[in-house]
């Protein structure tokens, strides 16, 4: 099996509500200070997908990653966790893109890494929760594609996908090659071994830049953006909380009870 | 672009219904129509689903597109884009709206790449801008840290809409409106997946989506003991259970139980967070509710930010004295 799994560096998503932090004259989020900046989870899962079917039927998986100022203690994360290769689009002019430049220049990637059975996403990004690239990716190489997939196994030259629906999940078998998306539900992605850092701290990533992937500036980056954003803003929360207060917790619990029936609310 | 023209929702049917979401739809995309003094279609897809739009109508639609196919019974990617890429290059509607769900998060982006135009997801607001007449997309970003206002000139315009964020008109089944089939034509050779089976995880009690009372649990219930504790006090409630993302990814309870950003979005009137220190991921599933309810240790969790009322203890104490107390008001 060859597989390929798209991976991105994003701000930590577990880092605390309260660093996170606007520059609204530029639109963008300020990364927040001495909190570095990690693999999307959904991505970390989509990696072990990838490594529960190498586990079991042998394979080669490629990590593509696209982005700017990627750390390489972060990117190889997926490489220190089994995978093979890395190949990185690392270029300013990849810099502020879309679903629709960042998906046309991962297709290029794809394309010129050739052989493939499985392309894996992450269900979505964990900074923009975009949610499309994985089906964009599969339209623009004419793949099947799966999303927000569980389970996956690979029997009879097929995928049978686990796919998470609201009351439980669907089997789905698709022909390959075909583009699968993870979910959460998938479980939580192994840790790095020892061996695995060290075989990823010797290992080399490839760097392409747009002009090794035969794509046009205008289609990528921020000039090959489709949608325009307006405006980035942080809601407003109103903060008027009423703490129910007692002689200790129990005469609290007792209290919030009262306090909600004469509220009228339970 | 000018050729483009009024607002289309695909109105998904369950249970021989129409959906919750597609009149959430049909009443956001209502709104949008009139601002842009056009009309309001409805595209219904599936096997024996054409009995239904008159419903369409009665919550808003001026028009009814209905593809009817044995193909399309199960949702599937290939089949439902090929059909809805036929309709949208009919019809070629300005704006194309689907639900934030297991469909819509599937079909729309796939199909936005196959028409060549953009997508947001997961928008909790849309509305026109007054001058440009483009269709405004907000959505939240980085868990719900933020939301972003989109916009895009490639026509359609499609965005999907999260579940409970539009308001459905009351129904009217004096409404006119005209019904119109369009041909699946599918070819099925080229529906690359099967759908063997669907299973379904059952919870028991009161489903999430439906309760009035929620008691959810999060990181800190500690084990799946909790949770049969936060059961109790939900049967006294009449509550539905539910959970943060911790224990789902931990095992504690069913991965159908969880409120957020990747799991079901609720808004019941009282929803009661145990243990739940309030990430954004998590309040993206129960922000719509109309009061939250908070028990955490904590003083400075996050979710204080967002209840009405809180107690800050150890849950294990406040619950247990929370819960006899209600029995006795209840009584």
């Amino acid at each position: 099996m060859n597989m390929i799994v798209c991976v991105k560096q994003v701000i930590d998503p577990e880092a605390p509500p309260a660093s996170f932090k606007i520059d609204t004259a530029k639109n963008s989020v300020v990364p927040p200070a001495g909190v570095p900046p990690v693999i999307s989870p959904f991505d970390e899962q989509a990696v072990e997908a990838a490594l529960r079917i190498k586990d079991a039927m042998g394979g080669k998986i490629t990590a593509v990653s696209l982005g700017t100022g990627l750390l390489r203690d972060v990117v190889k994360k997926p490489l220190s966790m089994g995978a093979d290769e890395l190949v990185l689009l690392e270029d300013p002019a990849f810099d502020g893109g879309d679903s629709w430049s960042t998906a046309t220049a991962l297709a290029a990637a794809i394309k010129k890494i050739g052989e493939y059975d499985i392309v894996f996403c992450g269900r979505q990004a964990a900074d923009w929760d975009s949610g499309q690239v994985g089906s964009g990716l599969a339209e623009l190489l004419g793949l099947p594609s799966v999303t927000l997939a569980k389970k996956v196994e690979v029997m009879d030259g097929k995928a049978k996908v686990e796919r998470v629906i609201p009351d439980g999940y669907e089997v789905v078998w698709v022909s390959l090659p075909a583009l699968i998306t993870v979910s959460n539900e998938l479980g939580e992605p192994r840790y790095a071994t020892i061996k695995g850092i060290m075989a990823a701290k010797r290992k080399e990533p490839i760097v392409w830049a747009p002009a090794d992937l035969g794509i046009d500036a205008s289609q990528i980056g921020a000039t090959g953006r489709r949608t325009k954003m307006l405006r980035l803003f942080q809601p407003v929360r109103e903060g008027t909380c009423e703490i129910i207060e007692g002689e200790d917790e129990s005469d609290a619990g007792a209290n919030l009870a009262i306090r909600l029936s004469e509220a009228k609310l339970l | 672009m000018a050729d483009n023209k009024g607002v289309m929702i695909l109105a998904e049917v369950g249970d021989g219904k129409l959906a919750g979401i597609a009149t959430e739809l049909l009443g956001a995309g209502r709104k949008l129509a009139d601002d842009l003094g056009e009309e309001l279609s409805a595209v219904m897809v599936g096997s024996g689903v054409g009995a239904l739009a008159q419903e369409a109508i009665a919550f808003g639609a001026d028009k009814v597109y209905v593809v009817e196919d044995p193909l399309l019974k199960d949702y599937r990617t290939d089949s439902y884009v090929a059909v809805m890429e036929k309709v949208a290059k009919e019809v070629m509607p300005k704006v194309l709206l689907m639900g934030q769900n297991s469909v819509g998060r599937d079909l729309a982006p796939r199909l936005a790449f196959k028409l060549d135009t953009t997508v947001t997801l997961d928008c909790v607001e849309l509305a026109i801008d007054p001058d440009s007449k483009l269709l405004l997309q907000t959505k939240p970003v980085y868990g719900g840290n933020a939301r972003a206002i989109f916009t895009s000139e490639s026509m359609p315009q499609m965005a999907t809409l999260r579940m409970k964020a539009g308001e459905p008109l009351a129904r009217d089944d004096s409404r006119k409106g005209e019904v119109v089939n369009i041909d699946a034509g599918l070819d099925a050779s080229a529906i690359r997946t099967e759908v063997m089976e669907k299973v379904l995880e059952e919870v028991e009690g009161i489903k999430l989506e439906d309760a009035s009372v929620v008691v959810s649990g999060g990181r800190g219930i500690g084990g799946p003991e909790g949770f049969e504790e936060l059961g109790e006090l939900a049967k006294l409630l009449k509550a539905a259970v539910g959970a943060s993302r911790p224990p789902c990814d931990n095992g504690w309870v069913p991965d159908t139980m969880q409120v957020g950003l990747t799991g079901k979005i609720v808004s019941p009137d009282v929803y009661i967070a145990v243990a739940i220190s309030g990430s954004s991921q998590h309040l993206a599933g129960c922000s719509g509710s109309k009061n939250i309810i908070a028990i955490n240790r904590d003083a400075d969790a996050n979710i204080f930010k967002e209840a009405a009322y809180g107690v800050v203890g150890d849950w294990k104490k406040v619950v247990p004295a929370f819960k006899e107390k209600l029995k006795e008001l209840l009584s």
